[in-house]
């Protein structure tokens, strides 16, 4: 279980570099569905014992919500935008990949010192929440699309996930009820947002929000 | 100096052009061919071996010097390889940096070569073939030191066929990750698919074959013989860092190793099957990628 739990972790990791990577948004709606996935098996691998009803709602409600419909959803903002790829980021892409490895050295660094109420399932858990959620912030600041930064929110959010099935497992139902709502808001009023800025601006572009002068 | 080497050399240097053998054969199924026959390498080597050489007017003796001297340099790193279970047939404290070097070297007597005939297609292919391994190179070393450290040694004896179960419990994630920055480094040092591809001869994409379209007849043939062995010197690191160790029973080790190469020579013709072929301006992304990697597996194993 063990082994299985460490592949799944570097699967989150390389995901997380290749969304840093990518400019074609439809690939990287399909590389956070991917880790949607992944973070359900991930919930069911890290569980400790038999398997029982509460942590099977969790990895379902993970792999529905953050593996098909937050995608599917997605999807359809992108095609109503109808653009292909972020164009100029603020961050290029190699520079992007970089603090990816840079977080993830970060996270390293910051694991061992975090004091936990447990010892997580494996040591890699936390490393990879943290690098997770890190990934998501790059995502948020340094890209202009609203798609790629709602993307950047499910990003972090998938790391508030793995944290809260590896190391809070006892509350981790509870915040990740809350969080989950959050970003069904945050991407729902990401599409409503989308859908006005390209309809004002034929792009969804968010630097022309700083342009309304007048 | 080890004499057991000597037999796993001379297998080696039967079986590497079959490699790429199988390598082309997993491409033409792929693509619904049945493809050239799993000998053909061997007898492109005796075709060009049998002709004679056209040496340019402006070539001076680094031209016909190169293909000898590149094909000696992957014998040499052939030598420090210790494959199947066998010791190398050299081996020191330290032979993975000359490991690294002897490869350098023959991908820099390619390069002069390409810039000695003055034809301003092969410079650009130099300069392409030079700006890409700058970055594969290091790549390769932090790999290599991933491996060393997990290790505990310095010499290739030490890291290659020493890897145990337990070792795979212990630090599974950080193989993975070198496993997957190493493969990465393979194709592109062999001028495989997502980086370079051996079959175009188009002259805005093409590093490697653009580098050799001025040898001819033997010269060639040492050149292609080169590349084959690179291609299998690579192959083998990267099987002997990921395979169990010794079992102690020689035949068992042999057939693993085989296995091992068998099944990278299929991965390899899968990939170059399923990927396009990378824009040039996003061959140093996908480079710096596999640094990324092996970045990452060394701050795993030093934390």
């Amino acid at each position: 279980m063990r082994v299985l739990l460490d592949t799944l972790m570097v699967l989150l990791v390389f995901t997380n570099l290749r969304l840093l990577g990518l400019s074609r948004l439809s690939a990287s709606i399909r590389t956070v569905a991917a880790q949607g996935v992944l973070l359900g098996l991930i919930a069911l691998a890290a569980h400790v014992g038999p398997w029982n009803a509460r942590i099977l709602l969790i990895a379902a409600a993970g792999i529905g919500i953050k593996g098909v419909a937050f995608p599917l959803l997605l999807r359809r903002g992108l095609r109503a935008a109808r653009i292909r790829r972020e164009a100029e980021p603020f961050v290029g892409y190699i520079p992007s990949v970089l603090a990816g490895v840079a977080a993830f050295v970060l996270s390293l660094g910051i694991a061992a010192r975090l004091p936990l109420p447990g010892t997580p399932v494996s040591d890699l858990i936390v490393p990879t929440a943290l690098t997770t959620m890190l990934v998501g912030l790059l995502l948020i600041v340094s890209r202009k699309k609203a798609l790629s930064q709602a993307l950047g929110y499910l990003v972090f959010e998938n790391g508030i996930y793995v944290f809260g099935v590896g190391v809070a497992y006892e509350a981790s139902a509870l915040v990740e009820m809350g969080v989950l709502l959050d970003v069904f808001v945050g991407v729902f009023v990401m599409g409503i947002i989308m859908f006005h800025i390209s309809r004002e601006f034929d792009s969804i572009d968010t630097t022309h929000l700083a342009t309304l002068k007048e | 100096m080890s004499v057991w080497g000597f037999p796993t050399l001379a297998g080696s240097l039967v079986l590497a052009p079959l490699f790429l053998g199988i390598v082309n054969r997993t491409k033409a199924a792929f693509g619904g061919r049945s493809g050239q026959p799993l000998l053909q390498v061997y007898f492109d080597l005796a075709k060009l071996i049998r002709k004679g050489a056209v040496y340019s007017r402006t070539s001076t003796w680094v031209f016909s010097a190169a293909p000898a001297a590149s094909l000696a340099a992957a014998l040499s790193a052939l030598l420090l390889l210790p494959l199947a279970g066998f010791p190398a047939v050299l081996s020191f404290p330290g032979d993975l940096l000359l490991f690294t070097f002897v490869l350098a070297t023959s991908r820099f007597l390619t390069i002069v070569a390409a810039l000695d005939v003055g034809s301003s297609l092969e410079g650009m292919g130099a300069s392409r073939e030079a700006a890409f391994s700058a970055l594969a190179e290091p790549v390769l070393l932090l790999g290599l030191a991933v491996a060393a450290r997990e290790a505990g040694r310095d010499s290739l004896a030490g890291i290659i066929g020493n890897v145990t179960a337990a070792d795979w419990q212990r630090a599974g994630p950080a193989f993975v990750l070198v496993a997957a920055s190493l493969f990465a480094i393979l194709l592109a040092e062999n001028a495989r698919i997502p980086v370079d591809d051996p079959n175009t001869h188009l002259e805005l994409t093409m590093i490697h074959e653009v580098m050799i379209l001025d040898h001819s007849g033997p010269d060639l043939a040492l050149l292609l013989c080169g590349s084959v062995l690179k291609l299998w010197v690579m192959a083998a690191l990267l099987a002997g860092l990921l395979l169990p160790g010794r079992t102690g029973f020689p035949v068992l080790d042999g057939l693993m190793f085989l296995a091992g190469m068998f099944a990278l020579a299929v991965a390899i013709g899968i990939v170059e099957s399923t990927i396009a072929r990378l824009r040039l301006d996003r061959v140093p992304q996908f480079l710096v990628g596999a640094g990324a990697f092996a970045v990452m597996a060394l701050a795993l194993i030093m934390r």
